[in-house]
């Protein structure tokens, strides 16, 4: 690509009055965007966090200190030093190495999660909002009886009923948090299924399939990806509460809700043992949060 | 806590209507509401019956004999047609037969009506500490906004939303029982008060002055003051977050420039006018964060050893008990349901705008 090899005419091409073609026009829409998000600080602070936990995550291995599963009985419950920089566990494993390689679980879950609860909820609320009818009262009816539990509570009872797990666990979450997205792409549906470009869509004389999938799924995109972004943090703190419980991730599994579960007994001396894997919990759910409300600010025209 | 979804359910979309219209509005709610309720029993049903975790074994252990595994099975009534077992199920709940605890052996409700005072007693003290810091806060955020108090606020209910509740709870205890001292630790009341207290409604806090045992009422405040501020700072925020974002949108009111115009002072226009607009909308989310302390009890109550009806749920899960599992399952969605019309009469009855 000509265009590319110059930073000069990369911007020329990107900041550009008239868009060439669409591709031109989307590069553009993109790079406003990032332009707007620079001068957000919070949701920078955020993305900034979640690209260096990704970044744990993957370097884990080289990254980590310690082996996470050597136990070491007479190096037990040593607090914070320099050999090891978060303190000892209560079987003397490695506080740091094991919160480094808990990244890779937490990540694991939330966007395994995600995967699943986005087009699950984006399919369901487009057929939904876009048929109408008994399918839409027969649908959102679903919906509703998800919507009558806290999603705590129900990952709980389709733990209970799958069997403790970290899968079962991404099962149980995904079940319990796909609801509020298709109610959110059904209302995004609703407002623009009147509209002249799916009219005239539908003139030419394509499906209803054609129409949902190429049509009116990528306009609900925005809005799901921003709600998505924002329940990334409470995935990540049901998935740490079931992992707390002994629901989710077994121990010797060092995901963190299941490390602040093991170590419990120890903790009202030791306060490393819930401080350090707490904080990583909190870090992670606040960074989605500041990331998602940026995201919403930018994407989402319909929020003041 | 998704704030759009909260107010969705809260707020069904309906058409302006006369006197007639408010009886078609309450029995379409009516039957929306049965409908739901139907559903939770599907849902239920489906938990409770149909998932691979096998009923039988979850009684009769692994090593059970193929005759008492088949005499288990029909005992259960497994091997009748689905239909057949999903009407046995419903007649059972609506006759409030929820069955037997697995590992307590009793009926799975007087089980649960043994635990709920203690995480009502919980969950509401948390309630009244939300609101009476949410509200507040959340109305002096919007009047000074942007001001160094807003700010404060702000990062207040990030942190709410973003805080485990249960790791705040292992802090709180490491720092105020452990090293301050300031308060009790885990546990509902000290053991040596425990027998002295005649249970009369079963709330400690009630059934102690009652008795006038003043030592026992100010060993349960100790006890009760940690678990229920911690339980009640997410509901804080979220309270706080809503209050904010409605008392925003009334000050942009030209409502409000005619009271300023007027000489009224921006604390009055704010406390008296402004703030009567949004109070039904308030009341809305405290009744529906009460519902969510539900949720937070399950984690908060295995933190600090707390009888109550979140330790009852988490044991049940952990024993493989589903009679008690789907019994507790049960009872939060219909409290949700429930709260959740009233919520919406509530709306209907103190709210012109609406009908």
């Amino acid at each position: 690509m000509s265009r590319t090899d110059h930073p000069t005419r990369l911007r020329a091409w990107l900041t550009a009055e008239i868009a060439g073609s669409s591709r031109q026009a989307r590069a553009q829409q993109l790079w406003r965007a990032l332009w707007r998000l620079r001068s957000n600080f919070t949701a920078l602070f955020g993305l900034a966090i979640l690209l260096a936990l990704l970044a744990m995550a993957l370097l884990a291995p080289w990254i980590a200190t310690h082996d996470i599963y050597a136990q070491n009985l007479a190096n037990r419950l040593k607090p914070p030093s320099a050999e090891h920089w978060f303190g000892t566990d209560e079987l003397g494993r490695d506080i740091f190495s094991r919160v480094v390689f808990g990244a890779r679980i937490t990540l694991y879950i939330a966007l395994l999660t995600a995967a699943i609860v986005a087009p699950v909820g984006l399919l369901i609320g487009t057929v939904a909002g876009y048929l109408g009818g008994w399918v839409d009262v027969l649908l959102m009816r679903v919906v509703d009886i998800f919507l009558a539990f806290p999603s705590l509570i129900l990952a709980l009872a389709f733990v209970a009923a799958l069997g403790p797990g970290i899968e079962n666990a991404i099962i149980a979450i995904a079940l319990a948090s796909w609801p509020p997205i298709a109610r959110l792409a059904r209302a995004e549906t609703l407002s623009i299924r009147g509209s002249d470009y799916v009219a005239a869509v539908r003139l030419q004389g394509a499906s209803k399939l054609r129409i949902v999938i190429n049509h009116i799924m990528p306009m609900c995109i925005p809005s799901v990806v921003v709600r998505v972004t924002l329940n990334m943090a409470s995935i990540i703190l049901t998935a740490a509460g079931l992992g707390f419980l002994g629901l989710g991730a077994q121990a010797p599994s060092p995901e963190w809700g299941a490390m602040l579960s093991s170590g419990r007994e120890f903790m009202l001396t030791s306060w490393w043992l819930a401080a350090i894997p707490g904080s990583a919990i909190l870090l992670t759910s606040l960074a989605f949060n500041l990331f998602g409300d940026g995201l919403r600010d930018l994407l989402d025209p319909h929020h003041d | 806590m998704s704030d759009s979804t909260i107010n969705s359910t809260a707020l069904p979309p309906r058409e302006p209507s006369a006197l007639l219209g408010g009886f078609n509005w309450l029995a379409r709610t009516l039957a929306t509401v049965a409908a739901t309720l139907f559903g939770l029993l599907v849902l239920t049903f489906f938990i409770g019956r149909l998932l691979p975790l096998d009923p039988v074994i979850a009684i009769l252990g692994d090593n059970a004999s193929q005759s008492a595994y088949d005499a288990m099975y029909r005992q259960l009534g497994l091997d009748r047609p689905l239909i057949e077992q999903f009407a046995t199920y419903v007649g059972q709940v609506v006759q409030f037969d929820f069955g037997r605890s697995l590992t307590s052996g009793n009926p799975v409700l007087s089980d649960i009506a043994r635990v709920f005072p203690a995480t009502l007693e919980l969950a509401t003290l948390s309630i009244l500490i939300a609101t009476g810091f949410g509200i507040p806060l959340g109305v002096l955020s919007a009047m000074y906004r942007d001001s160094p108090l807003d700010y404060i606020v702000r990062v207040l209910t990030l942190l709410g939303y973003s805080a485990p509740n249960f790791w705040l709870g292992l802090m709180g205890l490491t720092l105020f029982y452990a090293t301050l001292g300031w308060v009790a630790g885990p546990g509902r009341i000290d053991f040596v008060y425990e027998y002295t207290l005649t249970p009369i409604t079963g709330f400690l806090l009630i059934d102690a002055p009652l008795l006038g045992e003043w030592q026992a009422f100010a060993n349960a405040i100790s006890h009760i003051v940690l678990p229920a501020s911690i339980l009640g700072f997410s509901a804080m925020a979220y309270i706080a977050r809503m209050t904010r974002s409605f008392m925003i949108e009334q000050l942009n009111q030209e409502y409000v420039v005619t009271a300023r115009v007027k000489g009224l002072s921006w604390a009055k226009t704010v406390w008296v006018h402004a703030f009567r607009n949004i109070a039904v909308q308030v009341i809305t989310v405290v009744a529906l964060s009460y519902a969510f302390l539900l949720e937070g009890a399950v984690l908060i109550e295995t933190v600090f050893a707390w009888p109550g009806f979140g330790r009852y749920l988490t044991n049940a899960l952990l024993a493989g008990d589903m009679n008690a599992v789907v019994g507790c399952t049960l009872l939060v969605g219909t409290i949700f349901i429930v709260l959740n019309l009233c919520c919406d009469l509530l709306y209907h009855l103190l709210d012109p705008r609406t009908r």
